[in-house]
Formats: structure tokens, C-alpha cells, sequence
């Protein structure tokens, strides 16, 4: 059996993903960015590899991707994860017909088309309003872990309204409002909710068409899932591996080339 | 109307042409005539790239400083920052235009630029072309007591609205201009002592006739497959000698020399990027402070930019075809040509769809770039109604991407080459641009041209 590899890494954390022959998904592995840059690539790429359960040498070829893609020096291939979120988005629901993304300092929304081409796509710009860092102000804020945050969120029954769209000023307003004695699941929702209005707009601008697919980081939280339900008024695709979902399409793209690479050597002088 | 023939130009075979040496030449050499305005005691004018009534300001010998050039040029040498800072800390907002912040900060630096001294200006031509024209001169005004003229020009109304020549509408114009061009000849005469003659007047209409044909007819020729040229680098420096050397005799034979030799270069088959893969529509102004590095980030992939609005409205709308100078009554025609290059210039960031659209067609490009500049909402906001039509309408791909003028602090590397990345590799998925055979081919030849025909 032969074995493609993706590594996506991000800007807080590095996603590996190994696929077989088969497009399955036999291992897969998550590391913080706490580590050095030049070696979390690697780092994450060997845990995917033991949990797989099979050597380097096993991998035919890998696809890096995120902004550090270029980072992944052992990687054949870079390919950008707009393109790579589109790919892992259909493998993961086929009917997806737009993507949004929300990262750690990215938010992007990408309107697929069925083989898993991108149409179009638009990222949020020079600001990381309606990203993951924004709910990463409100953990710091509240001195709570991002893991509580959509749970606390939801049992909120006045939601703030969050005004700031910058994400360092945010913290601030947070703060003043938990000073006036709201309470933190009102507070929590207002954050949830003016990312959840970022998120759209941005998804707007490329059309939202169903099946919405959510993918990124931030698709673990529950709150964030119910929103944006609300906002685009149909249920959203999220899977246990929306997480890994740019690093499955870097190695679902390796798979691919790889193959054409191998139908072009086949094919006669 | 008057129309000249195309001259073959009696200078160097086009093998000894360089068009960017001789850009750089020229562009020095008009450095150095400011630098020597006040030793010769040549009067000085402020004038702004659209709607600027240069024609009558060299019946005067008026040496005429860009402003806006200026700015630019401290982007392209990597300074700008430098100035930005300058004005920042005077008080300017970072949301001001950085054309403008730079040419504030070469004020407090006294007149200092990195290609010379800039003379003071004895009158400055603004327009209302661009509202920050007037705020700007009114700046000068403030700093630098410069006495101001401001040409009301009236722009396109409507969507779908084009006034034609004839038209009574362009009539009502084109006397309002022209009453407002004795107003400023008067004026002239008063600053250099000098008596208009119209006779001058049409001696410089006749270059600068001779020089659109050529301009025209360099645009047309990256039509071809392969592009011969870039339009947002090498176009960049065409454009700047179309502005700075419009109506005089070297800025037209540079213009013919260069047709000259991109005729031969298509001739030759020799495009601009080697393998072109994706032939590529700039719509939008310059990153001049990153542009280089912009354009490497798309020659990479094998794109090359085909065509690019920017060199209509950056030129005022000088290159719309049929704009020829009738030099058997100067004046009148002249504000003619100026009521319809001001809406075409003016319009060709605002009402941009169709025009767009046949732009596309007409050089068979595989997709568009929109630029959004963080110094001007005023052209950057239409773009994303613009995209969506086209998008629509042609299904044509599309990427936005955002910097600014020449404020590096806008330039985030990692985000803009993420984002170019991903426009290729869509276009690749999509199976590449389809075969060049039999597109976008058939540009006629120098002897088919005519001065303002559409080639």
C-alpha cells in the first residue's frame, strides 16, 4: 500500500493528515505553534506518520499548505489552502457547494464548484476581525479556554453587541463590558455573534449556496456552528475532521499528482 | 478634422531601442529641466495627470511639474515611507491619500525629491476629476501661497450614458470648457507676460496627435499572443512619458519608436513573459512601491497583463481612439477633445462594466485583477459591483486583491501572494487557458493604423 501525505501550517497551529490509496484517512495529527517553526512541520508530519502506523518512506509524496507551506521542506509540493479547503470540503461532503473557513487569523469563504474546484473565494483583509484570534482576545479576556467558549456562548440570554471590528480593541470592550457586571455568556455571544457577521459577509460576496461546508479551527465550536446556521438559514456540514480539512486536500492533491505523474511517465516517447 | 499620418520615425532602428533606458533618459532629462526652471527663468506650473489643459500651458513654456508623479517616484525608489512619515507627523491622517501625504512631506523637506529640487510653482491646474485635486491645491495654497486655477469638467452623468461628439449635450460642454480655457490663457498671459498664439497652440496639438496614434496603436498591439509587453511594468513607463512629454516632439517620436519596435517584436513572435500561460486584465491603479514584485508573483505562474484601464484613466482619457485634435480651429477643439477625454478618464473607474467587457474581449484575457487602494475608496469602491457583473455576465474569473499607491505599510506579502496563488491555481483546475491559436491575433500593421483609429 502506498500513502499520500498533507501538512497544513497554519498560523497558531500545524495539521498533518496521511490518506492511502484509497483516499482514506489512516492518520493525522495536530501540533501548537509553540514549537519551532522550522521543525513543527516535520514534528506534526511524524506524529501523523505513527499514528498511521507506517514509515516515511511509505509516503509516495506530500503537499504542504497555510501560510508556513513553504516551511514543509520534505513536501514535493505547495499548494494554497483556498484551494486545498475546497478539495477536503468535497471529500469530506460531496454536495458542498460553499466553504467558510474561519482559522486563527484567516477567515475565508469559497464558493466550490462539484469536482472541487474553486469558483471563487474571498479572505478577510490586513485585519483578524471575525477570525480565530478573535475569539482567542475573549479566552484571554475571560481567562477561560477556547474549548469552553461556545458551550458558556449558548446559554447566553442577552447577547452584547460587540462594536469594534478590531480584534485588539475587542479585548478591551470585553473587559469594560464584564466590568459593568454582564454576565460572561453575554458577553461570550456578543463575540460569537460579530464574528459570526464577518464571516457571512465575507461569504456573501461569493454567494452561499447549499451545502454550506464549515471548516477550520473554529468549526469545534458549537456556537459558532449554530450562528452561522442561523445566519445562512440551512444546517452546515461539519465534520470530526473539519479541523484537518486544508491538510486533507494537500494530500488528496498529492494523490492526484502523483497519479498524473505516473500516467504521463506511462504513456510513450 | 485634421488627421496626421503615421511618420516612420527617422531615428534608430527599433534593435537600438530601449524603451525602458530611454523612458529612464527622458524622465531624467525632465527632472533636470525643473531643477533649471528658476536659473532660466521659465515660469512653473502644478498640473495633475487628468484633465490638466497642458496644451495651453506649453504655448507658454511653462515647465510643468506632476505632482503625482512625484509621489509615485518615491514609491518606485523605495523612499516613500520616508514622506508618508513626514506628513503623518505634521498631522496627516493615515487615511489621506499617500499621493498626497508624499507630496506634503517633499514640502517639509523643502522642495527635496530623490530625482531633484522641485521648483515652486507659479500657478497650479487643478480639476474636478478627482475631489482630492482641489483639496490638494488648495494645500499649496496654504504652504506655499501658490495661486490655483480649477477647470470644472463636466463628467459622465449615468451609467449607459456616453456623449458622443455632436451631441448637443457635448456642445454645452465643450463651450463651457473652452470659456474657461480663455479664462485661463488670460491668466497665463498675465504670469509670463507672454502673448497667446494659436498657431502654437496647434503646433502642439499636432505632436500630441502624432503621439496618441502611436500610444493607441502600442496599446493595440497586446492584443497579440504572446503580449509583447507588460502593461503594469513596462505600461508603466509609457504612460509616464504620455503624460510628461504630451504635445512635445520627443515625447511622440519616443511613442513611434516604441510602436516601432513592438511591431517588430510581435513580428518576431516575442512576447513579454516567456511561456505566457494566462493573459491577464489590470483593472485599478499601481502598487508602484511593490508593483515589480506584484508582476513577479503573476510572471511566475506565466501571467502576463495584457491590458489595463489604469493606462487610459491614468493618460485622462487621452487614448480613447477617436480623441484627435482638429488643429484648423485649436481651441474649440481642444476643449472638445478635453469635455470627452475628461468623462473617459473620469468614468473609466466608475461606470467600468461594459467597458470592461469588451476590454476583455478585445485582448482575449483568462481573467481579471481588481487592486483596491487603501488611499482611494472613491476608485476602489465600485470594484466590487464591477466583479460581480463580469463575473456574471462573461463568467470570467476574478481575483481582488488590496494595497495601496505607494504606502508599504499596506503591502502584506504573505496575504497577496496566498491570494495570486490561489487565482492560478483555480485557473489551472479550470484546464489552463485554452489554446492561443487563432486568439486575439489580428492587429493590423503601421500602414493599416491611422492617428486615433481604432486599430
Amino acid at each position: 500500500m502506498r500513502y499520500f501525505g498533507g501538512v497544513d501550517v497554519g498560523s497558531t497551529q500545524t495539521k498533518a493528515i496521511i490518506i492511502d490509496e484509497n483516499r482514506a484517512v489512516v492518520g493525522r495529527a495536530l501540533q501548537d505553534m509553540e514549537t519551532s517553526m522550522k521543525t513543527v512541520a516535520q514534528d506534526a508530519f511524524d506524529a501523523a506518520l505513527a499514528d498511521a502506523g507506517i514509515r516515511a518512506d511509505q509516503v509516495v509524496r506530500v503537499a504542504g499548505t497555510g501560510y508556513g507551506r513553504y516551511n514543509v521542506s520534505f513536501g514535493d509540493e505547495q499548494v494554497t489552502e483556498i484551494s486545498c479547503h475546497a478539495r477536503g470540503a468535497i471529500a469530506l461532503f460531496p454536495g458542498t457547494a460553499t466553504v467558510i473557513d474561519i482559522g486563527g487569523q484567516d477567515t475565508k469563504a469559497i464558493s466550490v464548484k462539484p469536482d472541487g474546484q474553486v469558483a471563487d473565494f474571498t479572505m478577510n483583509d490586513k485585519c483578524a476581525a471575525g477570525t480565530g484570534r478573535f475569539l482567542g482576545a475573549a479566552s484571554y479576556a475571560l481567562e477561560m479556554p477556547l474549548s469552553a467558549l461556545g458551550p458558556l456562548a449558548l446559554k447566553s440570554q442577552n447577547p452584547v453587541r460587540i462594536t469594534t471590528t478590531c480584534t485588539v480593541f475587542a479585548e478591551s470592550e470585553i473587559i469594560s463590558h464584564l466590568a459593568k457586571g454582564i454576565l460572561p455568556e453575554d458577553v461570550l455571544m456578543g463575540v460569537h455573534q460579530a464574528i459570526t457577521s464577518r464571516c457571512v459577509s465575507l461569504a456573501r460576496r461569493v454567494g452561499i449556496h447549499s451545502e454550506v461546508t464549515f471548516t477550520g479551527g473554529v468549526s469545534r465550536n458549537v456556537a459558532m456552528v449554530r450562528l452561522i446556521e442561523d445566519a445562512v438559514g440551512t444546517k452546515v456540514n461539519v465534520s470530526p475532521d473539519a479541523h484537518y480539512c486544508g491538510a486533507l486536500g494537500a494530500a488528496l492533491f498529492a494523490h492526484e499528482h502523483a497519479l498524473a505523474n505516473e500516467t504521463r511517465t506511462a504513456v510513450p516517447a | 478634422m485634421t488627421i496626421d499620418t503615421v511618420q516612420t520615425p527617422a531615428t534608430a532602428a527599433p534593435a537600438e531601442f530601449d524603451a525602458r533606458v530611454e523612458g529612464q533618459r527622458l524622465m531624467k532629462e525632465w527632472y533636470g529641466g525643473l531643477e533649471l526652471a528658476g536659473e532660466r527663468g521659465q515660469p512653473v506650473a502644478n498640473v495633475f495627470v487628468m484633465g490638466n489643459a497642458i496644451e495651453i500651458l506649453r504655448c507658454f513654456d511653462f515647465q510643468l511639474v506632476f505632482p503625482e508623479i512625484n509621489s509615485l517616484q518615491t514609491g518606485v525608489r523605495k523612499v516613500s515611507e520616508e514622506y508618508l512619515r513626514l506628513s503623518e507627523d505634521y498631522g496627516m491622517s493615515p487615511d489621506v491619500c499617500s499621493y498626497v501625504k508624499a507630496d506634503v512631506g517633499l514640502i517639509l523637506k523643502e522642495q527635496k525629491h530623490p530625482a531633484g529640487l522641485i521648483p515652486k510653482a507659479d500657478i497650479a491646474i487643478a480639476s474636478n476629476m478627482c475631489s482630492t485635486f482641489i483639496k490638494w491645491a488648495e494645500i499649496w495654497e496654504r504652504m506655499l501661497k501658490t495661486p490655483t486655477f480649477v477647470l470644472d469638467l463636466p463628467g459622465q452623468r449615468a451609467a449607459n450614458w456616453e456623449v458622443r461628439p455632436g451631441d448637443a449635450q457635448h456642445a454645452a460642454d465643450a463651450r463651457w470648457v473652452e470659456a474657461q480655457f480663455r479664462d485661463l490663457i488670460e491668466r497665463c498671459e498675465r504670469i509670463t507676460g507672454r502673448r497667446f498664439r494659436m498657431e502654437r497652440l496647434a503646433e502642439v496639438q499636432s505632436e500630441v496627435n502624432r503621439m496618441v496614434g502611436h500610444w493607441n496603436n502600442v496599446m493595440a498591439l497586446n492584443r497579440n499572443c504572446p503580449a509583447p509587453y507588460n502593461a503594469m511594468l513596462d505600461g508603466l513607463t509609457y504612460i509616464g512619458i504620455m503624460n510628461v512629454y504630451r504635445g512635445t516632439a520627443e515625447g511622440a517620436d519616443f511613442m513611434a519608436r516604441l510602436e516601432e519596435q513592438l511591431r517588430a517584436q510581435v513580428a518576431r513572435g516575442e512576447g513579454k513573459v516567456a511561456g505566457e500561460k494566462f493573459r491577464l486584465l489590470f483593472s485599478g491603479t499601481p502598487c508602484y512601491v511593490s508593483m515589480r514584485r506584484l508582476v513577479e508573483l503573476f510572471e511566475s505562474w506565466g501571467g502576463v497583463f495584457a491590458y489595463s484601464d489604469y493606462l487610459t484613466f491614468a493618460a485622462g482619457g487621452m487614448d480613447a481612439g477617436d480623441l484627435v485634435y482638429d488643429t484648423s480651429r485649436p481651441l474649440e477643439s481642444l476643449a472638445e477633445v478635453t469635455a470627452l477625454a475628461a468623462q473617459r478618464g473620469l468614468s473609466n473607474q466608475f461606470f467600468a462594466h461594459e467597458r470592461l467587457a469588451q476590454n476583455v474581449r478585445d485582448y482575449d484575457v483568462d481573467g481579471i485583477v481588481f487592486h483596491g487602494i487603501k488611499s482611494c475608496r472613491f476608485v476602489s469602491s465600485g470594484m466590487a459591483d464591477t466583479r460581480d457583473y463580469l463575473n456574471k455576465r462573461l463568467k470570467i474569473p476574478s481575483l481582488y486583491i488590496e494595497s495601496d499607491l505607494i504606502d508599504p505599510r499596506y503591502w502584506s506579502d504573505a496575504q497577496i501572494k496566498n491570494r495570486v496563488d490561489a487565482f492560478f491555481e483555480s485557473l489551472n483546475q479550470r484546464g489552463g487557458p485554452a489554446p492561443h491559436a487563432g486568439r486575439a491575433a489580428a492587429v493590423p500593421l503601421a500602414s493599416e493604423a491611422s492617428i486615433g483609429g481604432e486599430a
